[in-house]
């Protein structure tokens, strides 16, 4: 009997929550309905019939620092613009849940949706389909349609200069990478990193350590922590905590930021950090959206001259002479000429991948799977 | 004077009461801390509402969610009532996900009514071998089976990265970690063209199923009755170790079920975005409904309903992800909490001298 009761016990309850809630609701109906109405008139005074509603989602927090951070300071370049308003979810999963979030986005009336994480692929896919009305912009993938187009940056160019302070900066010549996921994004910031390292210092050897999460950062101290046990005595990283750097600074190394400036979280440690700079990107395609000249099916790469990628103020123990060379390579980069990738490039096993007087398309670099010389670790 | 008495008999529809009590407790507290973040609380409650059951799309989206929770549930429930405790649905998940792609992939051109089947049959022998591991070292070993079914879960997630990235990468990928898609006769459908698939009618089957396997069965009886431990088990002449492995592979089989269902009827392909932690919030459905199966499909359904409507409060109130998991933790401390007052009560005493 006892169980019995047990079992139609909570379902009753339940049931009887449901019911309660249900009873509540007319006079929430009232008022849900006015709601909409109410925010829009505040964000959007006057004359403004054709707002443009933009939609962000983040696979982490916002946080203050990081990947999400670094997007989210886009978002509200976006959200001071007078024609244009915002909303955002963070720390969505990537798989079945990111697709409920985007649907909900494009019920809520956006015109525009920036999915900002790879994962974020095919349930982009699959939502575009469904809501061919909205526009879909999905960061770091590969895949589009008449709705979607995808974007990001050549955030290599600022891991190859963070390289070049690396290279400089190191005594044990063992520098420090902790890594998110064996991916060709990932990949080819740890090339590029060592390349630059390698470029300022030929002795030099880039530890890769995987994480396998983008954002854990007890997990990611750890990661920092045993590379520099190993003799590390530069820290950078592919994650989107400051996690590392604190590991850095606890141990008396120096470390490099990514995603944003991460000086603040470990002053003594922090030269610099590769980051990213979304703004004026994100405004230009709202801009596109308002005019009505967006475009779906097309795949656009930024890079530091259009502003979007960038390296962070070098910290005060970046002695001048390795600014100057830093400062002469950016203003190379500033001025287009990308030759980061320019062969010859040899691989781990010492085999020539790039040849001489050729670069990598964006194809190429796209699918990016193997390690330069250079680089100790497995690209799985 | 208050004091602290222990029941004498059950507290006739108690656990309404405290579940109840409970819920507008903590709900009201939710409602206190969006207050605290200059937010109309009351417009949040709506919104979380709406989110929940307001629209036939947001039920779809908490049914989606509540399959996979449910069988990890099931499974975990199954192995709790018998005092295993197998913190390892994660990782017989991943197995069974790991048993449905291997199927998927190897025979990619059978039709549905055969490929959908094996698929399923792989993943419950995959997730329920990989469950026997714990069992098998409890019994020979006694290894402690909290620990190795925790570490297991790393071990599985891990074997699921190395496929992935490795052996089943799509070479179409960019070298990006997922399989290739599967073909049409290894995706579980829609039920009549919507979102909501086929995988709930499994649920139900499973879930009654296993029901009547524990109520009218003599092993299932003998299941419950040795969740006393090992030594009533003994006295009762019950064979105390064959019903561990049963209970363990059963468990493992379950998740292996959800982790199948998940792959084939969500994703459509193996990737590791495929984890994320139902295995672990399995544990707790499994204790908010008292590890009955019943209660346990409306325990999976009442959490899935708070994490689509918590999305959707950040989503049109702008307040932190935190604060779902927040409004989750203190929602489900109170629920439990108040499962004090089911075996104790308070009486007033009068002072004395």
């Amino acid at each position: 009997m006892k169980k019995l009761l047990k079992l139609i016990g909570l379902p009753a309850a339940l049931l009887l929550t449901l019911s309660l809630f249900a009873c509540g609701e007319p006079p929430q109906e009232e008022k849900k309905a006015e709601e909409p109405a109410k925010t829009e008139e505040a964000q959007a005074p006057a004359e403004e019939a054709n707002v443009v509603k933009v939609g962000f989602i983040y696979v982490s927090p916002v946080g203050d620092a990081g990947y999400s951070y670094a997007h989210d300071l886009g978002r509200q370049a976006v959200d001071a613009l007078p024609y244009a308003t915002s909303k955002y979810a963070e720390s969505v999963p990537e798989g079945a849940d990111s697709e409920r979030v985007l649907r909900n986005m494009a019920r809520e009336g956006m015109d525009i949706i920036f999915a900002t994480s790879f994962g974020y692929m095919d349930p982009v896919m699959k939502v575009a389909k469904e809501f061919p009305e909205t526009k879909f912009m999905h960061c770091s993938g590969f895949k589009k349609g008449p709705n979607v187009s995808n974007y990001f940056g050549r955030i290599y160019q600022a891991r190859y200069l963070t390289g070049l302070i690396a290279g400089s900066m190191t005594k044990t010549n063992k520098l420090g990478y902790v890594a998110a996921f064996p991916i060709p994004e990932v990949i080819r910031g740890i090339n590029a990193f060592a390349l630059g390292a390698r470029q300022a210092n030929p002795e030099v050897k880039v530890h890769v350590v995987w994480t396998k999460t983008w954002y854990d950062p007890a997990l990611e101290k750890d990661a920092a922590k045993s590379l520099l046990d190993s003799g590390c005595d530069v820290i950078t990283q592919h994650q989107d905590s400051p996690a590392a750097q604190e590991a850095a600074q606890e141990a008396g190394a120096y470390a490099i930021g990514y995603n944003s400036d991460m000086s603040s979280f470990a002053p003594k440690a922090n030269l610099t950090s590769a980051i990213w700079n979304w703004g004026p990107m994100y405004v230009k395609t709202v801009e596109e959206i308002r005019d009505g000249t967006w475009k779906g099916d097309q795949s656009t790469w930024w890079s530091m001259k259009d502003g979007v990628v960038d390296i962070a103020p070098m910290g005060a123990m970046v002695p001048d002479d390795v600014r100057s060379m830093v400062n002469a390579e950016k203003a190379e980069l500033m001025a287009g000429k990308d030759t980061v990738f320019a062969g010859p490039v040899k691989n781990q096993a010492g085999e020539v991948a790039i040849a001489e007087g050729t670069t990598p398309d964006d194809g190429a670099l796209l699918g990016m799977d193997w390690f330069v010389e250079g680089v100790v670790g497995t690209t799985n | 004077m208050l004091k602290i008495r222990k029941r004498e008999e059950p507290w006739k529809w108690g656990a309404l009461v405290v579940f109840l009590g409970a819920l507008l407790f903590s709900l009201v507290l939710s409602a206190l801390l969006l207050k605290g973040q200059g937010k109309d609380a009351l417009y949040g409650m709506t919104v979380l509402w709406q989110g929940s059951f307001g629209n036939v799309w947001s039920l779809e989206d908490v049914l989606l969610k509540a399959i996979p929770l449910f069988l990890c549930s099931l499974g975990v429930a199954v192995a709790f009532r018998m005092q295993i405790w197998n913190i390892g649905a994660e990782g017989q998940f991943a197995l069974g996900a790991i048993g449905a792609t291997w199927m998927a992939l190897a025979f990619p051109d059978l039709p549905r009514f055969v490929l959908l089947p094996l698929m399923f049959i792989m993943a419950f022998i995959l997730g329920g071998l990989w469950a026997l591991i714990p069992a098998v070292l409890r019994l020979k070993l006694r290894v402690n089976e909290i620990i190795s079914t925790l570490m297991l879960n790393y071990i599985a997630i891990l074997l699921l990265d190395y496929l992935v990235f490795g052996v089943w990468k799509d070479p179409a990928s960019f070298g990006f970690p997922m399989t290739p898609e599967f073909t049409e006769g290894a995706i579980i459908p829609g039920i009549a063209g919507g979102r909501v698939h086929w995988g709930i009618v499994f649920c139900v089957v499973v879930g009654s199923g296993l029901w009547a396997f524990m109520r009218f069965t003599r092993l299932g009886f003998e299941l419950t009755a040795s969740g006393g431990g090992a030594r009533v088990a003994r006295y009762a002449k019950i064979r105390y170790g064959m019903l561990v492995l049963l209970v363990m592979g059963l468990s493992g089989g379950f998740a292996g079920w959800a982790g199948c269902v998940e792959t084939s009827a969500v994703l459509n392909r193996l990737q590791p975005s495929l984890m994320v932690g139902y295995g672990y919030t399995a544990i707790v459905v499994a204790w908010l409904a008292r590890l009955e199966p019943l209660n346990i499909a409306f325990a999976s359904f009442f959490l899935a309903a708070l994490r689509v409507g918590v999305e959707n409060m950040q989503l049109k109130l702008q307040i932190p992800a935190a604060f779902g998991t927040i409004m989750e933790g203190i929602i489900l401390l109170t629920v439990l909490a108040g499962q004090f007052f089911l075996t104790y009560k308070l009486v007033r005493k009068p002072r004395q001298e």
